[in-house]
């Protein structure tokens, strides 16, 4: 068919009645448009290779140089969620996992905010589906994304040795660190002897760390990404990856529980185990840490909770380009 | 009665409806910072009319269309789409209306139906619905045979093809163009033209497109010209030619302006 005559079938049957107009904005509109933006996240991912090798690379090379090399000289003692001393290597790995997250927040958001003016942003932003629904499906797209990244990199540990261990019960634990006052709240959920919330059939006990890790990677996930657009959002400085990098990334990733246990850092500076213990991103590390052993970190879950809450809510509005802070810094660059 | 209050009347009948203007932009203006780059801009695109909104590069054209797509919030002014405010009913004026913007916004690794459906998804279509609709925007661009193919595979005047196919899928009644061809060789740039031509005639939507190329424009087409964010001609071709004296749109732009540096011509 030549590409100037217009179909009269085309024309007749795009149109609708203003009824089904209505119901497309309904609950199953949403649902369509959410799995519509995760899908093409994942699409995108997959389609550039290079994207997912250098987002694997780069924790394989902390477990398998950095991790390796400091095997001997940093022994971790038994503390939860562990029950038995064990290997650097295992113990970097939920911190790495985070890492994971972490980059892949940073890099999606930062694309989200330099594509806003010009490319596939604009596109989105004309859906008519409310803007903070969008970003959330976009947020979550970019999560979706870090959970395929995650789980390829504990494919890759799991034949270097690095796995969890068979789970025979979930358990209610209460961050090892946390004040007394919060374990008292929230730990009377559980069995008060064993801790216990339900116990695990033996068939799965042995894949339950790599089940109940995916909802604490999803929700730390969601709170990075929220926090890296709302940052990415309102300093402008941060223009390239390098900056971010070093502002960002290598500021929270250090200065957390990802490479060495709290108490460690305690013995060296309690100034700086205070700023681990302020660092949202420790607590992302602790909820995949605990999951990973079948147990939920609950003081890490409600502090993981409440900064996704509260860093979707400044993402959105930082980032919404009709009110947010992005539109009060002034106009696109070089556009009229 | 204003626009806006006939089109959010259930009581009113379609015959109301289809007299409601695809577009109304009534005494908008925009700064950024202390440059201001929209001054008091009204225009009118009624259901059925082709309207050429001319104006050189930073003449405020895609600040307009960056108000109208609800990029920025107009600070001043309103903007309708089919009699929704864009601020105050955004959803409604936002399922009506259909977008081609100035830069490329197609993903080049995917394929063309798998853009469409994207697309489709967050118009809130159903997957099956999705697939319909975008087998018949491609085939309305005359792309049937390579919604398979990748994105990038294709050349940039079928790039444009599958945008309009795109902006076309939830059936919109107004639809904006920015500079749609630009960087196009001639075949593709009037294939494009045509296309749209047909879409106005055919499915009496309301075409806004913006351009600096003069010979786009064709004597039954409404003319809107706006320089330095102000509008200076709002009306027919022939009209535009008697009130400068002049016996064409190129010359009569120059005359308006005062622009003396030779327009671009096309590619």
């Amino acid at each position: 068919m030549s590409a100037s005559t217009l179909s009269a079938t085309a024309s007749a049957t795009f149109a609708e009645t203003s009824a089904a107009a209505q119901r497309r904005l309904g609950i199953a509109g949403y649902w369509a448009c959410f799995k519509g933006i995760v899908w093409r996240e994942i699409l995108r991912y997959l389609h550039q290779r290079e994207r997912f090798l250098s987002a694997l690379v780069r924790p394989l090379i902390w477990l398998f140089i950095f991790a390796a090399g400091f095997r001997q000289t940093l022994g971790v003692s038994i503390i939860p969620p562990y029950q038995t001393y064990v290997l650097y290597e295992e113990y970097i790995a939920p911190g790495l996992l985070a890492m994971i997250l972490l980059f892949n927040a940073m890099q999606s958001s930062l694309s989200m905010v330099y594509d806003r003016e010009t490319g596939t942003m604009r596109t989105l932003l004309v859906s008519p589906f409310p803007r903070s629904f969008l970003l959330l499906s976009k947020l979550l797209g970019g999560v979706s994304v870090a959970l395929l990244q995650s789980y390829a990199f504990l494919f890759v540990a799991y034949w270097w040795g690095i796995e969890p261990p068979p789970i025979p019960n979930i358990q209610l634990f209460t961050f090892y660190d946390a004040p007394s006052w919060t374990g008292g709240v929230i730990g009377s959920m559980a069995d008060p002897i064993t801790n216990t919330l339900f116990s695990v059939p033996a068939f799965i006990q042995p894949y339950v760390g790599y089940i109940a890790v995916a909802p604490a990677i999803i929700l730390a996930g969601l709170m990075l990404g929220a926090l890296a657009l709302f940052i990415s959002s309102v300093i402008k400085q941060l223009e390239n990856f390098a900056g971010v990098m070093n502002f960002v990334i290598f500021p929270m990733f250090f200065a957390s529980s990802a490479l060495y246990p709290l108490w460690r850092i305690r013995e060296a500076s309690p100034p700086l185990y205070e700023i681990c213990r302020l660092n949202p991103f420790t607590y992302a590390v602790e909820l995949i840490r605990f999951a990973l052993y079948g147990q939920i970190d609950t003081i890490s879950l409600a502090i993981v909770v409440g900064f996704t809450v509260v860093f979707l809510a400044a993402a959105v509005f930082a980032y919404n380009p009709s009110k947010g802070l992005i539109a009060r810094r002034g106009g696109p660059g070089g556009s009229a | 009665m204003t626009p806006t209050m006939t089109a959010t009347d259930p009581k009113l009948g379609a015959a109301d409806q289809e007299r409601t203007p695809a577009l109304v932009v009534n005494g908008v203006s925009h700064s950024f910072g202390d440059k201001k780059v929209l001054d008091n801009v009204s225009l009118t695109v009624d259901q059925g009319a082709f309207v050429m909104l001319l104006g050189l590069n930073g003449a405020g054209k895609s600040t307009l269309f960056s108000l109208i797509t609800r990029l920025y919030d107009n600070v001043s002014g309103e903007i309708s789409i089919c009699g929704f405010d864009v601020r105050r009913k955004s959803s409604q004026a936002l399922q009506r209306l259909g977008v081609v913007f100035q830069s490329r916004t197609l993903d080049v690794d995917l394929t063309l139906m798998q853009n469409l459906k994207y697309h489709a998804a967050l118009h809130g279509y159903s997957t099956r619905e999705a697939t319909r609709r975008g087998r018949l925007a491609l085939e309305l661009v005359g792309l049937s045979d390579r919604g398979n193919e990748k994105v990038r595979a294709l050349s940039g005047g079928q790039l444009r093809r599958v945008e309009i196919a795109r902006s076309m899928m939830h059936r919109p009644d107004l639809l904006l163009l920015d500079e749609p061809t630009v960087g196009l060789d001639l075949g593709s740039r009037e294939s494009v033209i045509k296309i749209v031509r047909e879409l106005v005639a055919k499915e009496g939507l309301g075409v806004l497109w913006a351009t600096h190329l003069m010979d786009e424009v064709l004597r039954t087409d409404q003319v809107v010209v706006l320089h330095q964010g102000v509008v200076l001609y709002n009306g027919g071709v022939p009209q535009l030619l008697t009130q400068t004296g002049t016996t064409s749109v190129r010359e009569a732009f120059r005359a308006l302006t005062g622009t003396k540096a030779p327009i671009e011509e096309a590619a």
